[in-house]
């Protein structure tokens, strides 16, 4: 594993969340990074179509709608990657023949756009009260033409970069449970910009953990 | 044995939360045999000696050894023992098809009522509200409801009479309604005589003197979900003096 410098700066945009904003979905959140907001929607366990069922797990289904206009290939390449994130941390056999929607919506998009899904897929999941073996963030790194490495990249800085790429870390070992990557790096860089991620996911996890204190800090 | 746990009753835990509770090193000459064994309810799951929580939420403690995740959710998931209210969907051959706002239906039997037999039917139409229990819940199957209790007696289950009102409200607040010495539930008293049909499954059902006061009780409900008790408290001083 890489070893992070205390030079190097792991820093994060301004982050806030919503729990439980809407009242027609079983949970819902939304999470804002800088100026990207993604606002979700968890439905389930629910009834499931009889071609999609599966029969010793949920099947779990992840759509996302852009700030305008109908989804499209990037926005399949993004369900694919947060529904592949979220298989591997809930436990979906407790839930045998039934379906789970999570409606991801974009509100605005200032870069990191994949992250905050990821994040705020999280806590709607937690939302609804799903069981989950583990919680996990997304972290997006760019790679400026220089050589620099950015964490939570706006989308001037995403624009001039030379990669781009956004991992999925799980809250308990901090490993790396998905990577989505654009643009071409060398392989210390990768093993850096891993580093660097974990780093700032635990920033993440403690804030996972402030808010659902301050959550349920009104029934106690 | 379980003081790692005991010192966190009352905190938020999150899922991926891990605790340790191997057996003990030494043994206890005063000791009985009988080791304690942890009773892990919902949202925390048992792995070898570990324990690993699985959802979000309070850790809530009840003597001597029993330890539960105590979150708010919307979505019902049945259990065993739990009573609901069930809509009536369908009826097919000797089966009734229920909703009860879970992943399937469950099935009712008309045979399952008080004093129902092959040549006496009960009178339950589509569309008809019961309140009724699983006998039959778990992941694998179909979830069965019965309106009977083991001696074959309504107790209080079966269809529901005319007028009231359904309405919906978290698991939550359903659990703190049906808690025993429950301060939601003495504060309700307090407004006006009502009758109260709350389910498991988040579905509560109102009744009160007047279709006023039923809406009045019902709205209540509704928005006591987000509010400490304090400001509860002072809403409902406010409608005890006519204030809404």
């Amino acid at each position: 594993m890489m070893e992070v410098s205390p030079s190097e700066n792991v820093s994060l945009r301004e982050f806030g969340c919503e729990q439980t904003l809407l009242s027609r979905p079983d949970g819902s959140a939304s999470f804002v990074q800088g100026d990207t907001s993604v606002m979700a929607g968890v439905y389930g366990p629910a009834e499931v179509k009889v071609s999609k069922e599966i029969y010793d797990r949920a099947t779990l289904e992840v759509l996302v709608y852009p700030k305008v206009g109908l989804p499209g290939v990037r926005e399949r390449s993004q369900e694919q990657c947060v529904r592949e994130t979220c298989e591997a941390s809930l436990l979906l056999s407790l839930h045998p023949r039934s379906s789970l929607t999570l409606i991801l919506q974009v509100l605005h998009d200032a870069g990191s756009l994949l992250s905050c899904c990821l994040n705020a897929a999280c806590m709607a999941l937690m939302d609804a009260g799903l069981s989950m073996s583990c919680l996990f963030c997304g972290v997006t790194c760019a790679i400026s033409t220089e050589g620099e490495i950015i964490t939570d990249p706006t989308a001037a800085q995403e624009k001039e970069s030379r990669a781009l790429m956004t991992f999925a870390i799980d809250s308990k070992e901090h490993r790396v449970m998905m990577s989505s990557t654009r643009g071409s790096f060398s392989v210390q860089e990768l093993q850096q910009c891993i580093a660097i991620s974990q780093k700032a996911s635990e920033k993440i996890f403690q804030f996972y953990r402030d808010s659902v204190r301050r959550r349920y800090s009104k029934n106690l | 044995m379980f003081s790692v746990l005991k010192e966190r009753v009352g905190d938020v835990l999150l899922p991926g939360d891990e605790f340790c509770c191997g057996p003990q090193e030494t043994l206890s000459l005063t000791d009985s045999g009988k080791p304690e064994r942890l009773v892990a309810g919902p949202g925390i799951r048992q792995s070898g000696d570990r324990l690993l929580v699985s959802r979000s939420g309070v850790l809530r403690h009840k003597e001597p050894n029993k330890f539960w995740i105590e979150s708010q959710q919307r979505r019902y998931v049945p259990a065993k023992g739990e009573t609901v209210i069930g809509i009536v969907t369908a009826k097919s051959g000797d089966v009734f098809k229920v909703d009860f706002g879970g992943s399937e239906q469950a099935s009712l039997s008309y045979l399952a009522f008080e004093g129902a037999t092959k040549r006496n039917r009960p009178n339950v139409q589509v569309g008809d509200l019961v309140f009724a229990q699983f006998v039959v819940a778990n992941k694998d199957m179909e979830p069965e409801l019965v309106c009977i209790d083991g001696s074959g007696r309504a107790n209080g289950m079966g269809v529901f009479g005319a007028g009231g009102l359904l309405i919906k409200v978290s698991l939550g607040l359903v659990r703190r309604l049906l808690a025993p010495h429950s301060d939601l539930r003495a504060d309700l008293e307090k407004l006006f005589p009502c009758e109260l049909v709350v389910g498991m499954n988040g579905r509560v059902w109102v009744r009160a003197a007047s279709v006023q006061q039923t809406l009045i009780v019902a709205n209540l409900l509704q928005s006591c979900d987000t509010m400490t008790p304090s400001q509860r408290q002072q809403l409902f001083k406010r409608v005890q003096q006519g204030g809404l």
